[in-house]
């Protein structure tokens, strides 16, 4: 494919749903079927422009092929800002996995918020995010990364909190959108660094910049750490991962699409494009982000019974494998993590709105408006009522549990080889795999867990089970077609081995060499992961093996006492339900604090400022022209004007008395006008 | 001593001081007394020019046409007099004001 | 002889004038006026206007002043005798009389009079009638009609208007 066809097909690819977008808010209520069939429409387009690239990109088999175009935007003189697109195999790729999943929520939805109140602008901020999100995914450089960036976090805000009369939603769309910022605030200075010391954005030019020294040092690791920030509010990792259980407020469709594939793996996409300027020292930072996040988040997900809630913090926990691995210097590897954890991630979430569809569904039936449709006690034994939906997430389950001849095992492997042989090379680092594998072993044990709760064992309400059936077409068909993509071999392709992430994908994701002076070669990484690879895969098998089976003691042959264990770890069992009480702690300790500094700053703002001043102005202003009116009207008016009449009319009235009306008195006047005569005369 | 300056200070005098009486005094008839010494200090005047300006009788004609005015005018100021008299009872001249604003 | 006659003539002239203007009681204002005008009939005498006398004499005495005493008798009043003039006007009329006075003795002083010789004339009222009747025949004749209009004048205005 030609760079001309290619740059058509990306504006395409991001134009239709912005189009869609705009036809959607303006007339979708007024339109059949409220608009629906323009949205799927303009998404199935950008699908296939999406796999007319992926198929050209696998035929043309070039894993250096790299794409760019840009445009003027600001041109000041000597200060010039140019935006464009950059289109290479990782943008080829992830444009995909966005068309997809996005079609996919795009078809599900159409049955699970059937009957919604905002049917059609639900939709219209479908394609809005999908326009932001292949905004993000084709720029080529900083700025435009960051319009879009924000773009795709307004559009998080607007579909979490799409069920706005509910408090809860409006209060986790605010949460999840300032968090946002936090973030972001961090990148931006960042960005603001890297500016000022290379005067470009754009990625190549900053690239070079960085190999050629012009930044380097502390400099460049703040400004790696501040870019990274971004990433951490993006994509969730500790502390700022308190917004995304909450966004499970949000309809199930989008927690699929935004919190599971793509929007929270914007952050993980970023660290990806720009590992090459990060300093061993900003690679530590990302490191230890994301292994922490791994593990922390995987010790909240074991307690939670909210079927959603599990799931969000699951993510979380990927996406801190995802950004440990760019830490290692594994970025590849996290990057295809990135690809099939959308996968089935996304399943899993679908799977789990179909589960609640169906609760819901029943408990309708049953006028029943207090048991909770999310909670996992409330479910058991859904096998036989929903098997379409057991065998998908089951599919989905053992993918993110890391069991061969799945994808997950493939790309987790390849991330828990970069930790080894990280820490090989730097053995002080010795909790990275210890973060790595453990996350795995708990990932394992509590996913499971949900599969036992949910669609194991005896049903807990009984009269709700018997209402239970299997979801509609559209909502099963993505679920069939995401757990599909869950098997090993779409990735190895034109390779048959389970065991080996070699095929299309690794041939054509190449790493590059990090342009940081000094730091280690791809090749160098390569190969340490490459030595660590055997070990890892045994490592990570067992403990899969050893998740799956502690799950399966507990919840299925019930062996070990779920509540004997919760009660004798209590302490540990009541942080982990609590999420550590972070977002406790965080209001106590930071928004309160700040919310009283910002009524003291209004107080002064309000009562002082505008009370003295501003009114005080207005008080001599009214005082000045009191007097000037005064002035005018007694002094000038009165005094002068009236005055001046006054004084005449009193001369006047004095003259007056000339006209005596005596015949003598006019006499005199004149002999004495006569005499003056003559004198002047005689002068 | 009878030059001709003589009888024009006489005629000056006599003239002032029928000025004075014209706007000096509050009686219609006294003030009509008054108007009579001008016209004879103008008289004088006319008589005297005519003496000492070769004895052009032109001045003594006029002094005559002067007398037959002044008798004219006195006839129809008394009148007027005496009809102020009947309609507003005095003759004092600051009473008759009637026009005055 | 003639200077003590002129002087006296003259003393008599101006003194009942001054009585004339200055006198409080009207009828002494009068009879002040007829020495006054005796006095003028003489001046024109000694100006060779006797004629000019006589009729100053018969006119203005006999005439007016007769007119003007009649005036006074039924005019009068007993209660409006010589109500006292105001001071200002007094003092103010004095300075006006005497400012007039004032500039026309220094111009009687300082003209250069134009004069001509002249000689006892024989006869006047001859001069005076041929005047009349040939040079000043006009103003002769405006003068009777001005004579009748104030004859017509004074009659209507003394009518009674019941």
């Amino acid at each position: 494919m030609t760079g001309d066809m290619l740059i058509n097909y990306a504006l395409g690819i991001l134009f239709f749903p912005l189009i869609s977008f705009i036809i959607l808010i303006f007339v979708g209520k007024r339109l059949p079927r409220q608009g629906d069939i323009v949205a799927i429409g303009s998404i199935l387009l950008t699908l296939i422009l999406s796999l007319a690239m992926f198929g050209s990109m696998l035929l043309s088999k070039d894993p250096g092929f790299r794409h760019e175009a840009s445009f003027t935007w600001m041109d000041l003189g000597d200060f010039k800002i140019k935006l464009g697109f950059l289109i290479d195999n990782i943008t080829i790729i992830m444009l995909l996995v966005v068309s997809l999943i996005s079609t996919m929520t795009h078809i599900f939805s159409t049955k699970y918020m059937e009957g919604d109140i905002r049917y059609s602008r639900y939709y219209a901020y479908l394609g809005l995010f999908t326009f932001s999100m292949n905004g993000i995914v084709l720029a080529n450089n900083l700025i435009s990364l960051y319009i879009f960036w924000e773009l795709v976090g307004v559009s998080s805000y607007l579909l979490i909190g799409h069920w706005f009369e509910k408090d809860s939603a409006a209060d986790a769309s605010k949460k999840a959108f300032l968090t946002n910022r936090v973030g972001d605030i961090g990148f931006f200075i960042g960005l603001m660094l890297v500016f000022t010391a290379l005067g470009t954005f754009n990625y190549a030019e900053i690239f070079e910049g960085v190999s050629r020294g012009n930044i380097s040092g502390n400099l460049l690791t703040f400004a790696g750490i501040g870019l990274f920030m971004g990433a951490v509010g993006k994509s969730s990792q500790f502390p700022l991962h308190i917004w995304l259980p909450d966004a499970m407020e949000g309809p199930t469709p989008v927690s699929a699409l935004m919190h599971a594939a793509t929007m929270v793996a914007a952050g993980v996409y970023l660290s990806v494009r720009l590992f090459p300027l990060f300093t061993p020292e900003a690679l530590l930072f990302i490191a230890y982000t994301g292994g922490f996040t791994a593990i922390f988040a995987a010790t909240i997900a074991i307690t939670q019974n909210d079927i959603k809630k599990v799931l969000a913090y699951s993510t979380v926990s990927q996406l801190g494998y995802m950004i440990l691995a760019v830490g290692t210097g594994a970025y590849v590897a996290g990057f295809f993590h990135l690809v099939t954890h959308a996968m089935f991630k996304a399943c899993l979430f679908y799977g789990s709105g179909s589960v609640i569809h169906a609760m819901h569904h029943a408990l309708h039936n049953l006028k029943d408006h207090d048991t909770d449709p999310q909670d996992m006690r409330n479910m058991g034994g859904f096998k036989s009522k929903m098997p379409i939906t057991y065998w998908t997430m089951l599919v989905a389950t053992l993918a993110i549990s890391g069991v061969p001849l799945f994808s997950g095992f493939l790309s987790k492997d390849a991330i828990l080889a970069g930790t080894l042989s990280f820490a090989s090379h730097h053995p002080q680092h010795f909790l990275l795999p210890v973060f790595g594998f453990s996350a795995a072993l708990i990932t394992a044990f509590y996913m499971f867990r949900l599969i036992f709760m949910t669609f194991h064992n005896q049903p807990k309400l009984p009269n709700v089970f018997n209402d239970i059936h299997e979801s509609p077409k559209p909502m099963v068909f993505p679920l069939i077609l995401l757990s599909s993509l869950c098997v090993f071999i779409f990735y190895t392709l034109p390779y048959f081995n389970p065991l080996s992430d070699h095929g299309w994908f690794m041939e054509l994701i190449q790493a590059k060499d990090s342009m940081v002076p000094g730091n280690p070669s791809a090749k160098y990484i390569a190969d340490g992961i490459h030595h660590s690879h055997t070990l890892t895969m045994v490592l990570s098998v067992l403990v899969a093996a050893l998740g799956i089976f502690l799950s399966w003691a507990v919840y299925m042959k019930k062996i070990i006492s779920a509540d004997i264990w919760t009660k004798k770890m209590s302490i540990f069992y009541n942080l982990s339900l609590n999420k550590y009480y972070f977002d406790e702690n965080y209001n106590k300790y930071l928004y309160q604090p700040f919310l009283r500094l910002a009524n003291r700053v209004s107080y002064i703002d309000w009562d002082l400022y505008d009370k003295y001043f501003i009114n005080g102005f207005g008080h001599v202003t009214k005082w000045l022209s009191f007097i000037t009116g005064r002035t005018d009207y007694d002094g000038l008016d009165q005094t002068i004007v009236d005055g001046l009449g006054r004084s005449m009319g009193k001369f006047g009235s004095s003259l007056k008395e000339i006209q005596t009306g005596r015949l003598q008195n006019y006499m005199l006047f004149a002999l004495f006008g006569v005499i003056i005569i003559i004198i002047f005369q005689s002068f | 001593m009878d030059s001709l300056q003589t009888y024009l200070f006489i005629s000056a005098i006599l003239f002032s001081l029928g000025l004075y009486g014209v706007i000096t005094r509050r009686n219609g008839i006294a003030v009509l007394m008054g108007v009579e010494l001008i016209l004879n200090a103008a008289n004088i005047n006319f008589i005297a020019f005519a003496r000492f300006g070769g004895m052009n009788f032109s001045g003594q004609v006029f002094a005559l046409f002067v007398i037959i005015m002044a008798a004219a005018e006195a006839a129809v100021a008394l009148a007027i007099i005496i009809n102020v008299f009947n309609n507003l009872d005095t003759v004092n001249i600051d009473d008759a004001k009637e026009l005055k604003l | 002889m003639d200077n003590v006659a002129f002087g006296l003539i003259v003393a008599l002239t101006l003194g009942s004038a001054f009585v004339v203007v200055l006198s409080k009681q009207l009828l002494y204002s009068a009879i002040a006026l007829l020495f006054t005008l005796f006095g003028i009939a003489g001046l024109y005498i000694f100006m060779w206007a006797d004629f000019m006398a006589g009729v100053q004499i018969i006119v203005y005495i006999g005439g007016i002043l007769v007119l003007l005493i009649f005036g006074i008798m039924l005019t009068n009043k007993i209660s409006s005798v010589n109500i006292s003039h105001t001071s200002l006007q007094k003092s103010v009329g004095a300075v006006i009389a005497l400012g007039v006075l004032g500039l026309l003795i220094p111009m009687i002083l300082n003209t250069s009079w134009y004069q001509l010789s002249s000689k006892e004339p024989s006869q006047t009222a001859d001069s005076i009638g041929r005047l009349l009747m040939m040079e000043y025949l006009l103003p002769f004749e405006v003068a009777s009609l001005l004579l009748l209009g104030a004859l017509i004048g004074a009659a209507m205005l003394s009518r009674n208007t019941n």
